[in-house]
């Protein structure tokens, strides 16, 4: 067909005097198509070829500041999924969104003391250890780990553990600081409007306990008034309360907050100056774990997560990036030796022996999710 | 006998059309606004479940527990209005200065300029002002203009700025459209009569536009009653309106039965306020005042 006809037959396919099927058949552009269409999958089908295995996309609910993006980078161009993240301020908050149903997570990641609810609550689904050949239990530190499973049936995989404590600028903190009663006595006091707490009641809630010296976990009626009582005294002069306090830490604007290790981690990298405290009166030790949500929408991409990250050699790099310790011994033997005597990592042994794990009651007690809601809205 | 047969047939079939059209917005209605409300009514009288959520009671306790968030219904109903006067003190000369003094060459640029912000995510401005009122911005300046040391960032000033921001548009429009809509020649009029500029602006533009401002602190005052994101990022968790503090119930203690009931004391709160402020407003008004 020359330049001439082809002009003829698109005047006629103009005028509606012929169909558009007619057109592009006499002119031979639907075979053009259909040709450039199989030279070219992605165009047509996007991403058909990986869908075939385990999908585009994968979710993962996780903290802030707690991966390397590197890490996920790797994981799309090996599998073909991209990874979508969201990260949340507390436990209570993850629980939530699952109780409301219908989140589209693949893979979250829950703490130690919040899985068995999530296992009574039916929300959670065991994990096919086949399929997670990079899992090796007797790599892990028990401790750790033991929260993942229930009943002998592992619902999650230790993903790293780490303490609370809070971090310090001590360019504007001066004093020597060990303890929460400093913590809150300074706060309310010398450096007033300069510090921050967790968006969560089981830290917040649970240092503000440690103050009067009671357990971190305590869900006592009036162990617990005099926490809301401390809290309450506490909040006008609190920066913000918010999990997120690496920006306000590091411009400045806040000088103390309670912290978790690899935070502290990060920051002293950058600045020096910001220092981490357990503090002596003992506080949190906790473990992190992945885990797949009962309803998740992409299951084998869930597994392909998991599996990758719990790779020694991408957990190292998480490590390096995300700045807390992992139980699993593969992946600590790949870490350079300095950090193994890292005391923001490592604290001292008389320092970590008070702390405590939290507790599954604290998660559900009302009692402390309404004092922690109160607390905010005051 | 036929012929009476043949209109009673047309009546019924225009009102099975009238029906079938209407069904649409009707079932949406029923749908998202109804029978969602319904269900916080039922929800606000149950009680939480051990786990958190809802399990069925038939109590009061939660609509008793209401003071408990004073604070945060507090903040909601000072910084509301506020916002809202704000905005009107601010909106009105610029949709003046639009409508009246502004070329019509010019004043189609300078209205896209007014909705340009739009074009970006409110989150993301929002976030620029975190940036600008923290230890780093704003305060900074003041500092070296030798101001001292100003906090702004997590207090209620801060919020109010970013209300201000964000809501000026919603403010600026209705009123423009009322001052553009105004006849020239009353103003001419009145002056012709001896009026100062003062006076004419009193006795002609002000009543003649008040539809507008009505129609904008309307607009903006029952957004703000549930605004949720500006105090989140730039009050810090620490100025709470009741928008947070619903959001707490629902989403970190999982107290839905008292979220409900707080969620339906807004309602009711809106309602009452919203009533009182057009029945206030009517004999400014008249009959142009509508919601848009």
């Amino acid at each position: 067909m020359d330049r001439k006809q082809f002009i003829q037959q698109l005047r006629r396919y103009q005028k509606g005097s012929i169909s558009r099927r007619h057109f592009l058949g006499v002119t031979g552009l639907g075979t053009a198509t259909a040709v450039l269409a199989s030279a070219m999958p992605e165009l047509v089908w996007p991403r058909a070829a990986s869908a075939a295995e385990i999908g585009d996309r994968v979710s993962l609910t996780t903290w802030p500041n707690y991966h390397d993006p590197a890490n996920f980078e790797a994981f799309t161009a090996k599998t073909g999924a991209a990874v979508e993240v969201a990260v949340f301020g507390s436990n209570e908050e993850m629980l939530a969104k699952l109780q409301a149903g219908g989140t589209g997570w693949d893979v979250f990641v829950p703490t130690n003391y919040t899985i068995s609810t999530y296992k009574d609550l039916d929300l959670i689904q065991p994990l096919d250890l086949s399929k997670l050949p990079n899992y090796d239990a007797a790599a892990y530190e028990t401790r750790f780990v033991e929260a993942g499973s229930i009943d002998g049936v592992t619902y999650a995989v230790s993903k790293d553990w780490g303490t609370t404590g809070y971090a310090v600028n001590t360019a504007k903190v001066t004093e020597p600081m060990t303890s929460w009663k400093q913590f809150w006595d300074l706060s309310m006091d010398k450096y007033t409007g300069r510090t921050m707490v967790h968006d969560y009641q089981l830290t917040t809630i649970g240092n503000a306990l440690k103050y009067y010296g009671y357990s971190f976990n305590s869900i006592d009626t009036a162990e617990l008034a005099e926490a809301e009582k401390l809290l309450l005294a506490a909040k006008p002069h609190l920066f913000a309360i918010n999990s997120d306090y690496q920006p306000s830490m590091r411009s400045g604007d806040a000088w103390m907050t309670v912290c978790w290790t690899g935070d502290a981690k990060q920051m002293h990298r950058d600045l020096p100056e910001i220092v981490y405290v357990v503090a002596k009166e003992g506080g949190e030790i906790w473990s992190d774990f992945y885990a797949i949500p009962k309803e998740a929408p992409h299951l084998e991409a869930a597994y392909a997560l998991i599996d990758f990250l719990l790779d020694p050699a991408v957990n190292a790099k998480e490590v390096l990036a995300h700045g807390y310790p992992t139980a699993d011994s593969r992946t600590t033997a790949l870490l350079p030796k300095e950090l193994a005597e890292d005391p923001i990592m490592y604290p001292a042994a008389e320092l970590l022996a008070p702390l405590e794990f939290g507790a599954a009651a604290t998660l559900t007690d009302p009692n402390r999710a309404e004092i922690m809601a109160r607390f905010k809205s005051a | 006998m036929a012929k009476a047969a043949t209109s009673d047939d047309s009546a019924k079939r225009r009102r099975r059309w009238t029906a079938l059209l209407l069904a649409p917005a009707g079932l949406w209605f029923l749908a998202l606004l109804v029978m969602p409300l319904a269900v916080v009514v039922v929800f606000s009288l149950g009680e939480r479940a051990p786990a958190g959520g809802y399990a069925p009671a038939l109590s009061l306790a939660n609509y008793l527990n209401l003071p408990a968030r004073w604070t945060a219904f507090r903040n909601t109903l000072v910084l509301a209005p506020i916002g809202t006067l704000v905005c009107l003190l601010a909106a009105y000369p610029l949709a003046y200065f639009l409508a009246v003094r502004t070329s019509p060459r010019y004043r189609l640029l300078l209205l896209i300029l007014v909705i340009v912000p739009f074009w970006t995510s409110f989150l993301i401005r929002t976030y620029a002002w975190m940036f600008i009122l923290g230890g780093r911005g704003l305060p900074a300046l003041f500092e070296w203009i030798g101001f001292g040391e100003i906090r702004l960032i997590n207090t209620p000033l801060s919020v109010l700025i970013g209300i201000v921001y964000g809501y000026l548009p919603l403010m600026v429009f209705p009123i423009f459209v009322s001052l553009e809509r105004l006849d020239k020649r009353l103003l001419e009029a009145a002056a012709d009569l001896g009026s100062t500029p003062w006076r004419s602006f009193r006795q002609v533009t002000l009543p003649l536009s008040a539809p507008g401002v009505i129609t904008g602190c309307m607009l903006v005052f029952i957004l703000l009653m549930g605004e949720y994101l500006i105090p989140q990022l730039l009050g810090g968790g620490k100025v709470f309106f009741i928008g947070n503090a619903l959001v707490d119930l629902f989403l970190q203690s999982r107290n839905w039965p008292y979220g409900s009931a707080v969620a339906m004391s807004l309602v009711i709160l809106m309602l009452a306020t919203v009533t009182l402020y057009l029945r206030l407003t009517r004999r400014y008004g008249g009959r142009d005042v509508s919601l848009l």
